[in-house]
């Protein structure tokens, strides 16, 4: 039967077990919002800006595993997605974007709504495509969702003429892809995997530094299994926070630019790294000269292009990292290093970086603890860019993969709204917060509409500093307490909150803190509570942008905690 | 240290793998010499010459970053291999009626040709490695050079195998073999 390029599109959504799509519609792309109509299971959310489906995509695709779809029309809908395929592409989050094209006819001539949206997003998807024949479009939509989730995976954007969605074309969905230049290394080589396995019994103080690559491929067991036959502290990037559980005793949390002083310390001294599903990002690095100066690194990773691009790798292993994890763990001898433990659990009393001073006013840190204690650490928490990002990384207990949703690569603000929105969808019955800077949350503040049009319970805990704030503790640190364009008003958030149809709180004592928490969570629907924070707090533990992992500056000393040293499990707390 | 490498690359005869190929090379800050794109003996394939300066390192990230592309389906370096490398330049030079004859005797040394004679010009078809073009080139110049287009370098590994030899096989292939 001949069916027109719209219902092949979904069509092949449906095969491809798409239950909810993102977007936003326009004329070029008016053919597959009429054809929905016939396709009840396809659920379609209208965002208010198409940044936010793109966001919501990649949100939900990251809480989900699965890949996550928006969809937006030409000219100006499809540089709306621009940023949040961007956003999507350097976290490796698989996204299907597709976009409506002017007619082919007009294609070239500058028509009404016409960008060249392929060659646009060229460098920032993983492939993409400009559909010129209906009769490659059902292989297209597969190869689309294919790409999008085995590999190293990654956005993929289909832009169809409008004409082609109108056009007919038998439908057959392929069963056998045509793909000769992709061919993903899966199983590990041997020889490598040997040689990884005789450093690693022989290693002294050896170190895992783990990253998303392992919540993608599954590997948690696996990594566990590792660390624990072989007695090695797991530390792991911002964007690996929650694959392996941080109220493990071998977890001593996130490396990088704020992470815990001891996990960069352990860096410096381990004499091997296990760098898994990870590429060695600068803000994780620092200075990369000087990173890991005394170890021999073993780098397992799905991507051949990402081993040896920054520093320079002893072991190779190219391979996805649970199947490598798994041969590895065979020829793992069971070990106890209790001097490297000792050394790095002396480390982290030493440097506790997690500590919460005593203070009058009402503190960001205490704010994530406290939520990480009412959630009981089983909430999504989906964050802003800057020092909330920071603060919700380091003080929430993760012991979940893909418990943390943050836009690491590209560090975009405004994601967290329509992330956490797409977060829920996928995942209604777990509690998703969103944590947001009051900055941040102002760039796509306009999602609180399909927030509440949708129905998507998603709970919103506002850091309101009244500043751009990692800008202003940039500017305090290294430009001479120089505030320019950091201090930044906003509406009153409950106000808002209130006229979109969303109940809130505002906060300003450490007191008020657990009740707002617990009423936001007593609410079926969604919640915001502005918690108006102290104004000029800094993030620390902060490594120097620039400078080695070991410059640490670990913030002000003179005040007593008023929580114990390191993060703990919330049984603890 | 940099060198001059050739990287062969098979890509799929697909609209638009030049454009990701550029892409690529100008946002990587990758500086190409020379690039040339033509069939292959398999059908759907074109294959690619690209000549390119730098050090080791770099060279082993272009080839694994191409071979990311999709439409790229096999990328190799034939750099140290035994090959076969050849030009083709047309060179426009200006002639008279007493310099035309010296003109065609270097020509005839260079084993060129003459493709086409004007009154006051004759065009010069060559074909070699570089430095045989580059010579031929230096010796016309002192006639004039009106116009000249060379192609860039294409290259072929000597030998009986069709494919290129097997440790010189792309990332994907080699992820398997794990030679890196
Ligand atoms: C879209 C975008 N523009 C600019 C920046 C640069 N930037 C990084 S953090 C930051 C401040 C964020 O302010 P806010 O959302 O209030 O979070 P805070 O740091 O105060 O918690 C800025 C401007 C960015 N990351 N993203
Ligand atoms: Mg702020």
């Amino acid at each position: 039967m001949k069916l027109t390029g719209a219902q092949i599109i979904c069509e092949g959504l449906v095969k491809e077990g798409v239950e909810v799509i993102f977007g936003f519609p326009g004329g070029a792309i008016l053919p597959l919002y009429d054809t929905l109509l016939q396709y009840p299971r396809l659920r379609h959310i209208l965002v208010r800006h198409e940044q936010g489906a793109a966001h919501a995509a990649d949100g939900y695709a990251r809480a989900t595993g699965k890949v996550g779809v928006c969809m937006a029309t030409s000219g100006p809908g499809a540089t709306n997605l621009v940023t949040g395929i961007a956003n999507a592409h350097l976290d490796s989050s698989p996204v299907v974007a597709i976009t409506g094209q002017v007619a082919r006819p007009f294609i070239g001539k500058d028509a009404f709504q016409e960008v060249d949206i392929s060659g646009i997003t060229l460098p920032i998807t993983k492939h993409n495509y400009l559909v010129l024949d209906v009769g490659s479009l059902a292989g297209i939509v597969k190869e689309a969702f294919y790409l999008a989730r085995t590999g190293r995976p990654g956005p993929i954007l289909i832009d169809v003429p409008r004409d082609v969605f109108i056009d007919q074309a038998e439908f057959n969905y392929p069963t056998k892809l045509d793909l000769p230049g992709y061919k993903p290394t899966l199983q590990g080589h041997v020889a490598q995997i040997k040689k990884a396995a005789k450093v690693i019994n022989e290693a002294q103080r050896p170190l895992i530094i783990a990253g998303r690559g392992v919540i993608m491929s599954g590997a948690y067991e696996e990594l566990k299994q590792l660390a624990e036959t072989a007695q090695i502290p797991v530390i792991t990037t911002l964007l690996g926070i929650g694959c392996f559980p941080e109220s493990h005793i071998l977890s001593f949390g996130m490396l990088g630019m704020h992470g815990m002083a001891y996990a960069n310390m352990a860096v410096e001294a381990a004499d091997v790294i296990i760098a898994i599903g990870m590429r060695f990002d600068d803000r994780a690095t620092g200075k990369v000269s000087e990173f890991a100066p005394h170890a021999s690194i073993i780098h397992i990773d799905i991507d051949p292009a990402e081993i040896g691009k920054n520093v320079p790798v002893a072991v190779p292993i190219v391979g996805d990292v649970k199947l490598v994890l798994n041969a590895l763990n065979k020829l793992i001898i069971s070990t106890e290093r209790i001097d490297w433990f000792q050394q790095l659990e002396d480390w982290r009393k030493e440097h506790p970086s997690t500590v919460i001073r005593e203070c009058e006013g009402l503190l960001p840190q205490l704010v994530i603890r406290k939520i990480c204690e009412v959630t009981q650490g089983e909430a999504i928490i989906v964050t802003g860019v800057g020092q909330n990002q920071m603060w919700a990384a380091q003080h929430y207990c993760y012991d979940k993969p893909n418990s943390l949703i943050s836009s690491g690569g590209l560090g975009t603000m405004g994601f967290e709204l329509p992330a956490a929105m797409g977060a829920k969808v996928g995942c209604p019955d777990t509690t998703v917060w969103c944590v947001a800077g009051d900055g941040g949350f102002q760039m796509t503040i306009q999602e609180l509409a399909t927030v509440v049009q949708e129905k998507v319970a998603v709970k919103i805990a506002i850091i309101n500093n009244g500043y751009l704030g990692m800008i202003r503790q940039w500017q305090e640190l290294f430009y001479g307490r120089r505030y320019v364009a950091s201090p930044l008003s906003g509406p009153d958030f409950v106000k808002i909150a209130e006229a979109y149809g969303i109940p809130g709180l505002r906060v300003r004592r450490n007191t008020e803190i657990v009740p707002a928490i617990e009423q936001a969570m007593k609410e079926k629907g969604p919640f915001l509570i502005d918690f108006i924070v102290e104004p000029e707090e800094n993030v620390y533990p902060m490594v120097t942008p620039g400078a080695a992992l070991t410059e640490v500056l670990e913030g002000p000393k003179e005040t007593k905690a008023v929580s114990d040293s390191a993060k703990l499990p919330v049984s603890n707390i | 240290m940099t060198a001059k490498h050739t990287l062969v690359a098979l890509v799929e005869d697909k609209p638009g793998v030049l454009t990701r190929m550029a892409s690529l090379f100008r946002r990587r800050g990758f500086n190409i010499e020379s690039i040339v794109v033509g069939r292959s003996e398999q059908p759907h394939l074109s294959r690619m010459t690209i000549v390119i300066s730098g050090s080791t390192a770099m060279l082993e990230q272009l080839r694994k970053q191409l071979d990311k592309i999709i439409n790229v389906v096999k990328v190799f370096d034939i750099t140290a291999d035994d090959t076969v490398a050849r030009e083709l330049a047309l060179i426009k030079v200006g002639a008279t009626s007493s310099s035309r004859s010296e003109i065609i005797q270097i020509v005839d040394i260079f084993r060129a040709n003459i493709v086409d004679v004007a009154s006051d010009s004759v065009t010069v078809e060559v074909t070699g490695d570089e430095e045989k073009i580059d010579s031929l080139c230096n010796l016309l110049r002192g006639f004039g050079i009106k116009e000249m287009t060379r192609t860039g370098r294409i290259a072929m590994t000597r030998g009986s195998l069709g494919r290129p030899p097997a440790g010189k096989q792309s990332s994907k292939a080699q992820g398997k073999r794990q030679k890196t």
